[in-house]
């Protein structure tokens, strides 16, 4: 039987599903673009929630990102920042958590500096923006609130001792309580199914028996992040108001269930939005052409061509597949383009892990023009509506600068608004609505 | 730490030194083991685990070869649960020199070496890895050996037998003598930096590639020593039934190890000045591609294997002048310095050597220490098994996963799912291995067992274990992040030159957690933090 075979037209494809591939459609369709969007990669369920702008400059904490920033701008001119102004990356972020917040998971404002958030280990990150779920963590820390970190019997990598020895020293006196989770007693357990149990009464319910004894005098308590994937909110405010304390969530070891809150929460609006989305297809071959490019994906039922005028490219690194490294080079994958390197793979990593400055590979990748489209090795534009977002881009450590988040959504902003404006669209176009519901399969172009 | 007092002290904690402590205990000799590190932290733990047949050596040295062969059949009769006896070939592939190959039987058998040859089908019938330009294959009695496992049980043996006390992380740094006599061992106890005396009757120096320095200490300046730096990279498959040698003189990548479920392709040899030289020790990519491209034309699945890891060894040979600037073609024999004619009757070093003949130099030093002591008890180790026993068997690749299925306890979670290590193993290691007096660091723990050493490479399970030891009470402060912290970056130190492919993708990864997660890069960070 020979494999159906369907093709799709766009004006702008996105291709990728991380933050920044969700961030640029999310854009590109408040821009009344027609948009699809393709990816393969669960790489989001490695994030830990938070949205970071710029949390760590020259191996230190930094308190305000903003003015981090403009500092960036003159000791990294060739940072993808120092493409963006600060007016253009806070407008990006609001945009984007103001999308999040409407398809109903909360996320604290972008403000003006960075805030302490909780990590695992009993030691804090500074970040610009949390989900509510774990936002009263940075504030009972601030107030050293009388606090109860629990932990599961049978998940692994999260200790309540541990996150309470290491942070004595800045929030002493934190009791611990270790739990077995209700219905899955005497099992290893993840955070997961977890989270999809606590959105239903019962496993609340039972929940809240076995923690109510260990509450004491405590006002905040403390867990892994496991309060349900798809309504957090209404799940921590269920149990909050039936125990009479604040909760909190603190991040895991993925995969996690902030990250899958938001990948589950991308991929049940988008398509309503319009968005011919294909979340679990992989780009296979590219080919680029003066009046625009063309993408053939190979699902496990069908083949998939994407014929679009422009595209952004959202691949990520070396773990989401976005570039490759071979013994004998580094390149980008799906079109083969330019990946400026040293030579050989010596210079790749320094001697020492923590060195501070971070290694040399997780800088590569590619170099852009401030329109962000990939250049040649001559500088010129590999194609006029070709445009790259997020971690593929070159010249950034977002890892070790804590700017992974922000990084994406404002590169994701620039590279839409660039392509928007050659494809004729204005900032703020609703364009043409699509009935909510809609399925990608529905979508023009179906064949 | 109080002051000790022992019999013997035995200086360096690798086979060589466990072995003398296991050999003295059997004839009623008590002694005190110490390391600056831990056990096998030398090249005792930086090998393939070859368990030698002595055909490596046959065409070149007939005596170390013979050697080999003894000692060999030695072991897999009193240490059988540490060796795999998977038997070895020795070929050569087109381009190779034919008449090299054809002298090997009579070398062979100048050793006493059993030695069959195969034709090219039959030899990639037992290794369907081998090439279609195989011309010429030997079958030998090679084996391989788990050095971890060897080494653990030859100090619980004597700590079983009442006889041996183990302490890691213990320098010497002087010696108290008086007429002709070492009287006293000045140590310091790395962990605390607290300083301390050792009283003793004999010393053992058997600190391999630092047996010269340590000497020196004592006044004596005869041990000369060579260092030659040897880089291993591990595959976390099994690519053959057993041990594929080169025949060819030695060189780069001529040789694999199966051992369990890995594979190790050796081997590098640079000459090393400084033992102690962190960055000149280091695997580097060039001695990876050097060893890789070799063993590719051996082995041509090897250009597609992933490499989890790459590892040197610092190899201890003794110093001749022809020797000065090659490895290999320094000596592979040992010595036993009495050191007698430095002035001193109660001292001595034991170097050079391999792993394959590490019982008889064990022996050796053992029968000097005793006569020194008037002891007349003969040597046992020839004969007497070498007993396992709880916490000792968690190093061979593949045992933690069997034990783990056999058991079928759900509720013993896997704290390291790449070697399948489960909790149980490591609260047994924590409770009854040796060294576990002392404190039971991460860094402990893996080196008694396979954490670390899977895909991952310590990425994961560095964060599961750390905190199961919180949940144990191992930890109680922050000492524990600062232990996960150097625990991955020794790892991350022999990962670095085979990174590329999976294992790249694998190491950003590690860098989200490590960094994103963890924030072990700032932990030294104090800087004043502003919570809202």
């Amino acid at each position: 039987m020979r494999r159906p075979h369907r093709r799709i037209e766009t004006q702008l494809t996105v291709v990728g599903t991380g933050i920044a591939g969700f961030a640029a459609a999310l854009f590109a369709r408040a821009r009344g673009l027609d948009v699809a969007q393709v990816g393969h990669s669960g790489a989001l369920a490695y994030t830990t929630g938070y949205l970071d702008l710029l949390g760590v400059a020259d191996g230190r904490k930094i308190a305000d990102p903003w003015a981090g920033l403009d500092a960036l701008r003159m000791t990294e001119p060739g940072h993808p920042f120092g493409r963006l102004a600060n007016a253009d990356i806070r407008a990006a972020l609001d945009a984007f958590i103001g999308e999040v917040n409407a398809m109903g998971l909360g996320y604290t404002p972008a403000g003006a500096a960075n805030l302490t958030a909780l990590l695992p280990y009993g030691v804090t990150k500074p970040t610009l923006s949390l989900p509510e779920t774990m936002w009263p963590g940075a504030a009972a820390l601030a107030e050293r609130a009388p606090a109860l970190i629990v932990d599961f019997a049978g998940l692994q990598g999260f200790s309540a001792a541990e996150f309470a020895a290491n942070m004595a020293a800045v929030w002493p006196g934190l009791a611990t309580a270790r739990l077995a989770f209700p219905g899955m007693e005497s099992l290893q357990v993840f955070p997961e199914p977890m989270a999809r149990a606590l959105e239903t009464r019962e496993t609340r319910a039972a929940f809240v028996a076995r923690l109510r004894p260990h509450l004491g005098a405590v006002t905040h308590v403390g867990l892994p992040a496991i309060l349900g994937v798809h309504r957090p909110d209404t799940v921590r405010a269920a149990l909050e108001a039936e125990l009479g304390v604040t909760l909190f969530e603190i991040p895991t070891i993925p995969p996690g269930v902030p990250g899958i809150r938001l990948r589950e929460l991308f991929e049940r609006h988008l398509p309503g939005r319009g968005v011919a989305l294909e979340p679990n297809l992989k780009a296979a071959e590219a080919r680029l052409d003066p009046s625009g490019i063309t993408l053939a994906l190979h699902g496990p039922m069908e083949d998939l061509d994407i014929r679009a005028e422009a595209v952004v490219l959202a691949t990520g690194r070396f773990l989401s597949g976005g570039l490759r490294a071979e013994r004998s080079g580094i390149r980008e994958t799906l079109f083969g383009l330019p990946v400026a390197q040293p030579d050989g793979r010596e210079a790749w990593f320094r001697p020492a892990y923590f060195d501070p400055r971070g290694h040399p590979v997780n800088r590569l990748g590619l170099t852009v023009d401030d329109r962000f489209r990939p250049l040649d090795a001559a500088g010129a534009p590999v194609h006029p509506r070709l445009h790259a977002a997020g971690a593929v881009l070159a010249g950034q450590d977002w890892a070790r600068s804590r700017s992974g988040a922000g990084l994406a959504i404002a590169s994701a902003w620039a590279a839409v608004n660039a392509a928007g404006a050659e494809l004729g669209s204005s900032p703020g176009d609703p364009g043409p609505t699509t009935a909510p519901g809609a399925a990608p399969a529905q979508e023009p172009g179906t064949a | 730490m109080s002051d000790h007092e022992t019999d013997v002290l035995i200086i360096g904690a690798g086979a060589t030194g466990a072995g003398v402590m296991r050999d003295l205990a059997l004839r009623g000799i008590a002694s005190l083991l110490i390391d600056r590190r831990d056990l096998n932290a030398g090249a005792s733990g930086g090998n393939h685990g070859l368990l030698h047949s002595g055909g490596r050596y046959a065409a070149t040295d007939t005596a170390t070869a013979a050697e080999c062969r003894i000692e060999g059949e030695i072991l897999k009769r009193v240490a059988p649960q540490c060796i795999d006896d998977c038997g070895g070939l020795f070929v050569a592939v087109e381009g190779d020199d034919p008449d090299f190959a054809a002298r090997f039987p009579a070398a062979c058998a100048a050793a006493g070496i059993a030695c069959e040859a195969l034709t090219p089908d039959e030899a990639r019938a037992r290794e369907p890895a081998l090439p279609q330009t195989l011309i010429a294959a030997y079958a030998v009695p090679d084996a391989t050996i788990d050095p971890f496992r060897l080494v653990l049980e030859n100090v619980a043996h004597a700590e079983a037998l009442g006889l041996g006390r183990y302490l890691p992380h213990t320098a010497v740094e002087g010696f108290e003598t008086d007429a002709g006599r070492i009287v006293a061992a000045q140590a310091r106890d790395l962990r605390t930096g607290a300083p301390f005396r050792i009283a003793v009757r004999e010393v053992v120096n058997a600190g391999g590639t630092w047996a010269g320095r340590i000497a020196a200490l004592a006044g004596c300046d005869e041990v000369r020593l060579l260092g030659s730096k040897g880089t291993l990279i591990i595959a976390n498959t099994r690519i053959a039934k057993g041990v594929i040698n080169r025949l060819r003189p030695p060189g780069d990548g001529d040789i694999l190890v199966p051992g369990g479920t890995v594979s190790i392709l050796g081997t590098s040899s640079v000459t090393l000045r400084d033992p102690d030289d962190a960055a000149a020790r280091a695997p580097t990519a060039a001695e990876v591609d050097r060893i890789l491209d070799e063993g590719s034309a051996m082995l041509p699945v090897l250009a597609e294997t992933r490499f989890v890891r790459a590892f040197s060894g610092v190899r201890p040979l003794l110093l001749s002048d022809a020797a000065e600037e090659d490895g290999r073609k320094a000596s592979r024999g040992f010595t036993l310095y009495d050191h007698e004619g430095q002035g001193l009757a109660n001292f001595c070093t034991i170097v050079g050597g391999k792993l394959t003949t590490f019982r008889l130099m064990a022996e050796k030093t053992a029968d000097l220490v005793a006569a020194r002591l008037g002891v007349v008890a003969p040597c046992r180790t020839a004969t007497e098994p070498l007993p396992s026993g709880p916490g000792l068997g968690w190093t061979a690749p593949g045992a933690s996963a069997r034990d783990w299925m056999a058991r079928a306890d759900a509720t013993d979670t896997i704290l390291c799912e790449c070697e399948m290590v489960a909790r149980s193993a490591v609260d047994e290691i924590v409770a009854r291995a040796p060294g576990h007096e002392d404190h039971m660091s991460l860094d402990a723990i893996a080196r008694r067992s396979r954490i670390g050493k899977g895909a991952c490479q310590g990425a994961f399970c560095s964060m599961r274990v750390t905190s199961h030891l919180y949940d144990a009470g191992v930890y109680e402060g922050a000492e524990g992040l600062g232990e996960m912290r150097r625990f991955i970056d020794g790892r991350y130190r022999g990962v670095r030159p085979v990174l590329w492919g999976a294992g790249l993708a694998q190491t950003e990864l590690a860098e989200i957690l490590h960094v994103g997660l963890a924030g072990l890069d700032l932990l030294n960070d104090d800087a004043p933090e502003d919570p809202r």
